[in-house]
């Protein structure tokens, strides 16, 4: 393991995403990524009775599947590493607390699924663990009724607010050999506050958090933009997207193969999702269902996954401050 | 990141920023908010038809126009008709039920007491807090008033 | 019927314009439009609309401040000092009761849903 400039830790073992997971709701399963998800669950309740419940069980699912699919069984994972939005992480605590694993628990606001792979990569790289499970949840209903209104409220959203993306995606890590994606690299993020106090406006809010942490990784490696095939943003939706582009380009970097999860995931035209996706589970399932198996096809072999966070909280709002965001990028190569 | 300030920035996620679009918003809320007032009507007509008193009509209409708004918020259709109707169907007293109605089916799931009971106003409190502080603030200067 | 129509469609567009313009919560717009509801009220120029809209005027939530501060002065009026704590809850019993009343037994029997 190396540090390498301001904020990247540049690799030396072969940390490779052994398999993926990938649970979303329905809205999500209606998508243009339908077909890449592993579960579309036709009940956002997931059989539960309430929302969050609801979220903990679709964690609990999604962990147990990529186990499986690896063919390993819980007892061989070493930890899991997950991040929700729920007040004191508790969509993926209680989700996790019957797996009987060592449980690290983060908050990074919708960037979870970067810190979780990023932390799970460190341990495997300092040989602290063998299979490490990164996850990242969220769930619509729950986040709605948290950060927003009741559902049953008659509210109209405005044109800047994006859609929390209900579901889990699960990366398991492991130090592997085989010819399978591999993390190279991670940048994380420092948190950049540009003064934006809309919470209907996120995208905006993490813009400039996700670029100084892409910027960084770049200069951190010394290496361009075209290096990878694709640079991937978490939620920054529509709107988030066109303001990281610009001001890229006031930079000086030319983002040409850059997309973001938060636009791929819903169709702006059908799905009434204004903005985009957000949330946790927007980067997380984005990456577990779509983006790993391109990467198993080999159509994106270098990719730059850039989950991104808005540090805010439903008193933080209320007390009037700016919304922090935050940015975590990891590199992953096959 | 060269530094941008916060005004620079501010101004520029303005430009990007997408406005609601106003004028089919209004549209939108001036018929559905005529409507439901017009059902008001209806319904204040209707109660005058049956030979109620003028004082007891006009409480009749607010609980049945509630009940209403209840029953829409509870069979899950307001919110629909919220997301499309916007002040339309926040203004009128109806909307003031659904605030209340949403608020108390979504918190049930915390308990009757603590859940129901005290996020039923999480809402719609500041109505009922506000409006009956200013109606306080108009009597004193109208007690006062008159006294002198 | 038009007269309802028409001024309750407008107290609404009000409504709409606040939102869009200013982002105010629901919970923000509502206040604003109870406290003005109770100072035309109190300058007397609700009473006058209320006449001349119908429910065009009541409905909406400013008809709730009307009533409020009608209730109020009437008291008053009627019984001295202290109608300014009685006179606006009594007039607006009918309309709080009920939402009380309806919200908790609807809750009783319906589950928020997906929207």
């Amino acid at each position: 393991m190396a540090n390498i400039g301001k904020q990247t830790i540049k690799f030396k073992k072969n940390i490779s995403i052994l398999e993926t997971a990938s649970i979303v709701g329905p809205k999500e399963g209606d998508g243009p990524l339908k077909n890449y998800f592993d579960i579309v669950l036709e009940d956002i309740m997931a059989g539960e009775n309430t929302w969050e419940k609801a979220e903990s069980i679709i964690v609990r699912k999604s962990l147990e599947l990529a186990t499986k699919k690896a063919k390993l069984a819980m007892t061989d994972i070493d930890y899991i590493i997950a991040g929700d939005l729920l007040n004191q992480n508790t969509g993926s605590t209680f989700g996790i607390r019957d797996l009987h694993r060592p449980f690290i628990g983060i908050f990074s606001a919708c960037s979870a699924m970067g810190l979780s792979m990023g932390l799970g990569a460190t341990f495997l790289e300092s040989n602290f663990a063998k299979n490490v499970l990164a996850s990242s949840s969220s769930h619509f209903c729950a986040a709605e009724k948290q950060f927003r209104f009741p559902l049953e409220l008659g509210s109209q959203r405005p044109p800047t607010s994006t859609t929390t993306v209900t579901g889990c995606g699960v990366a398991l890590l492991s130090n592997d050999n085989s010819d399978l994606p591999k993390i190279k690299a991670i940048t994380t993020g420092k948190i950049v506050d540009m003064g934006i106090t809309d919470p209907f406006n996120m995208g905006a809010a993490m813009a400039p958090a996700a670029l100084d942490t892409i910027i960084t990784h770049f200069n951190d490696l010394n290496i361009e933009p075209d290096y990878y095939d694709l640079i991937i943003t978490g939620d920054l939706g529509h709107i988030g997207s066109e303001i990281i582009l610009t001001l890229s380009k006031k930079e000086g970097y030319l983002l040409k193969n850059y997309k973001d999860c938060g636009i791929l995931i819903y169709d702006k035209d059908t799905q009434d999702t204004h903005s985009g996706g957000s949330g946790c589970a927007c980067a997380g399932t984005t990456f577990a269902g779509y983006l790993y198996k391109k990467m198993i096809e080999k159509e994106i072999k270098k990719l730059l996954f850039v989950p991104t966070g808005a540090l805010l909280s439903p008193l933080s709002v209320l007390q009037k401050e700016s919304i922090p965001g935050i940015a975590h990028a990891v590199a992953i190569e096959i | 990141m060269t530094q941008m300030s916060k005004k620079e920035y501010e101004h520029m996620v303005k430009i990007f920023s997408p406005n609601s679009p106003v004028l089919t918003n209004c549209i939108k809320a001036f018929f559905v908010g005529g409507c439901i007032c017009v059902f008001g009507e209806l319904i204040s007509k209707y109660l005058i038809y049956l030979g109620i008193s003028e004082d007891v009509k006009s409480l009749l209409t607010v609980i049945i126009l509630i009940f209403c708004g209840v029953c829409l918020t509870g069979f899950n259709i307001y919110s629909k008709f919220g997301r499309f109707a916007g002040a339309g169907s926040m203004i009128p007293i109806t909307g003031f039920a659904n605030a209340i109605a949403s608020s108390a089916i979504e918190f049930k799931k915390e308990g009757y007491i603590i859940g129901i009971g005290t996020k039923l106003f999480s809402l719609a409190g500041p109505v009922l807090a506000y409006g009956v502080f200013s109606s306080f603030v108009v009597g004193i200067i109208y007690y006062i008033s008159k006294i002198i | 019927m038009i007269k309802a129509f028409v001024v309750g469609g407008l107290i609404c567009t009000i409504g709409q314009i606040l939102i869009d313009k200013t982002r105010l919560t629901p919970a923000k717009i509502l206040v604003i439009f109870v406290i003005i509801g109770c100072i035309l009220s109190a300058l007397g120029l609700y009473e006058p609309l209320v006449n001349f809209a119908g429910a065009g005027a009541t409905v909406p939530i400013t008809g709730f401040g009307h009533s409020l501060v009608k209730g109020v002065i009437n008291e008053i009026d009627r019984e001295g000092f202290i109608g300014i704590f009685t006179g606006g809850v009594k007039a607006t019993a009918a309309g709080i009761s009920a939402s009380i009343v309806f919200s908790i037994l609807v809750s009783f029997i319906a589950n928020s849903k997906d929207k």
